[in-house]
């Protein structure tokens, strides 16, 4: 009896997490389709929507702006994440209660209503549209998930380390850089890799905020699916998907790889 | 250092201040000027003058279109967190309990789908319901239509897209909040006579409470506030209270109107957040991130 309950529930997970990854597995597949649509049925495998995508100016254009925008969004999001979230596990203060809340507050504005003020707020400051503008819009979006991908990263950090470090008689900053920042190396990459993908991914608040003429990948692709799927789109999100998951993943698996061999 | 925990330290502060500086700046601020800019007056396309005027919310109270919006965003949020409670609910429920060995790999799985272009994932779906998407090649190869029909862009696909990105918050939420309970309370509950479905009922469901209401907030706030996946996925009809906004600042260029819809859609979902921080608070919210 209970055997059967616990079979008809990893059936129903197995059936979500299908549900999760079909649609994704039916895209990476279709990249690879030498059709001339978009969709199925499949007709032969070839690499030539890959080459047609290098040779796509205004795609390559856009995945450079996406790519120096979400490297920007994750220095600027990761260092005052990084800041405010030592001050969160370091300190007790008073008020500490709602300033964490403040600080996660921005997730829980709707994208739109967030894109739709600061435009305005820039409107009245006479200040145009601009990679500027796309650059603190998406590194506040950011913020409040490094902040707690970070803070739940340092608590795990002992003070003990930079109580020994001290009473060896190293001065505050070096204790941060020789001993601090090193342990905190994958609080800092966690972030960083956070903000990043948060930047490469949004298009909500991209639409409103980009100057005519620049285009991320997702507001890129958003053009383009005007009349259908083009078979560029699959190759395009191959590699997307080559970008956002594979490196985080090598990422780890490097740096597990590392942590072993230095043991 | 007992020295300065005797008078207030500044070193918190300091090292808050470049964050709070820019929520301020980038939210708070921004955010006032929405209602100001809501009595400003529309002229003409990009032109407005300042005023102070009600002209756009006594539009935005009686004209009926805007109130079928809210009614037809308030009724999709409902209906995409309550499918996504139940879709969710189990799969949370199967990796917190399970022993199975790979449990992480059923966790670095439920990340993945946050790796992965939201665009993507939402236009993936014309790949399964479109004119040449994977059920109608089956329906085609098995002889049950000549014709492909057409499934796509109503309001079944853009409810579908929804589930399929926010599934992974949902989850999550709950995962977070079945891992904190104790495993043996259940077996407890059980010698002491109750069925396994009792158990459940009485001491798991009502623990897990707090992971399942925050990841009912995540998912209906995100759905109520998106404008991209009834454009991707839906038809004309299929639009939600964020579309008009996007209609009003990006096509018709009525900065005044969009600040005024901007700020309903703000008023509306902030309630909605604030009867559950009431209820809850806000601190189950960040555990998923941990």
């Amino acid at each position: 009896m209970k055997l059967r309950i616990w079979t008809l529930l990893k059936t129903y997970t197995i059936l979500v997490y299908i549900f999760m990854f079909a649609p994704i597995g039916v895209v990476l597949v279709l990249a690879f389709n030498s059709s001339q649509f978009g969709g199925f049925p499949i007709e032969g495998f070839s690499f030539r929507w890959f080459v047609k995508l290098s040779e796509n100016e205004a795609i390559i254009r856009a995945l450079r702006t996406s790519l120096v925008l979400g490297a920007c969004t994750a220095v600027i999001a990761t260092t005052l994440g990084i800041l405010a979230a030592l001050a969160l596990v370091r300190y007790t203060f008073r008020g500490k209660d709602l300033i964490t809340t403040v600080l996660i507050a921005p997730v829980l504005v709707p994208e739109t209503v967030l894109a739709v003020g600061l435009l305005i707020f820039m409107r009245w400051l006479h200040v145009p549209r601009s990679f500027g503008l796309l650059l603190l819009g998406h590194s506040i979006i950011a913020l409040p998930f490094v902040v707690l991908v970070v803070q739940a990263r340092l608590t795990g950090i002992r003070r003990d380390y930079e109580e020994a470090a001290r009473s060896l008689g190293a001065n505050p900053l070096q204790t941060f850089f020789a001993v601090t920042f090193p342990l905190m190396l994958p609080a800092v990459f966690a972030g960083a890799l956070f903000a990043f993908t948060i930047s490469f991914d949004n298009i909500t608040a991209t639409i409103f905020w980009r100057p005519s003429g620049m285009e991320t990948v997702p507001t890129q692709i958003f053009g383009m699916l005007r009349n259908s799927v083009s078979p560029e789109i699959n190759a395009l999100g191959f590699v997307m998907i080559c970008i956002t998951v594979g490196v985080p993943l090598m990422a780890g698996a490097l740096a597990r790889y590392y942590m072993r061999n230095t043991k | 250092m007992p020295s300065s925990e005797q008078s207030i330290d500044k070193r918190p502060w300091l090292l808050l201040s470049p964050s709070l500086m820019a929520i301020t700046l980038l939210v708070v601020i921004p955010m006032a000027f929405i209602l100001v800019y809501s009595f400003y007056e529309n002229i003409d396309l990009a032109v407005d003058k300042v005023a102070f005027q009600f002209g756009n919310w006594s539009e935005v109270m009686t004209d009926g279109y805007y109130r079928i919006a809210i009614w037809k965003t308030l009724r999709l949020s409902v209906i995409v967190t309550v499918l996504a409670a139940v879709l969710g609910y189990i799969p949370a429920y199967f990796i917190a309990m399970t022993k199975f060995r790979d449990k992480w790999l059923l966790l670095l799985l439920l990340i993945l789908p946050f790796w992965i272009s939201f665009i993507i994932r939402t236009l993936s779906w014309i790949h399964i319901f479109g004119n040449q998407g994977a059920l109608n090649g089956l329906f085609q190869l098995l002889g049950l239509t000549d014709a492909p029909l057409s499934l796509m862009y109503n309001e079944f696909t853009v409810i579908v897209g929804f589930i399929h990105v926010f599934l992974p918050y949902m989850i999550l939420n709950i995962y977070v909040s079945l891992e904190g309970i104790d495993e043996n309370l259940e077996p407890a509950a059980r010698t002491l006579g109750a069925t396994p479905w009792q158990a459940f009922r009485e001491v798991t469901l009502p623990l897990s409470m707090p992971g399942l209401a925050a990841g009912c907030l995540l998912v209906f706030v995100l759905t109520g506030g998106s404008y991209v996946t009834p454009l991707i996925l839906g038809g004309p009809s299929d639009f939600l209270f964020g579309n008009l906004i996007y209609d009003a600042i990006v096509t018709e260029l009525n900065w005044p109107m969009g600040a005024t819809l901007s700020f309903t859609l703000l008023l509306l979902l902030g309630l909605v957040v604030v009867l559950y921080s009431r209820l809850m608070g806000l601190n189950q919210l960040s555990k998923a991130f941990k």
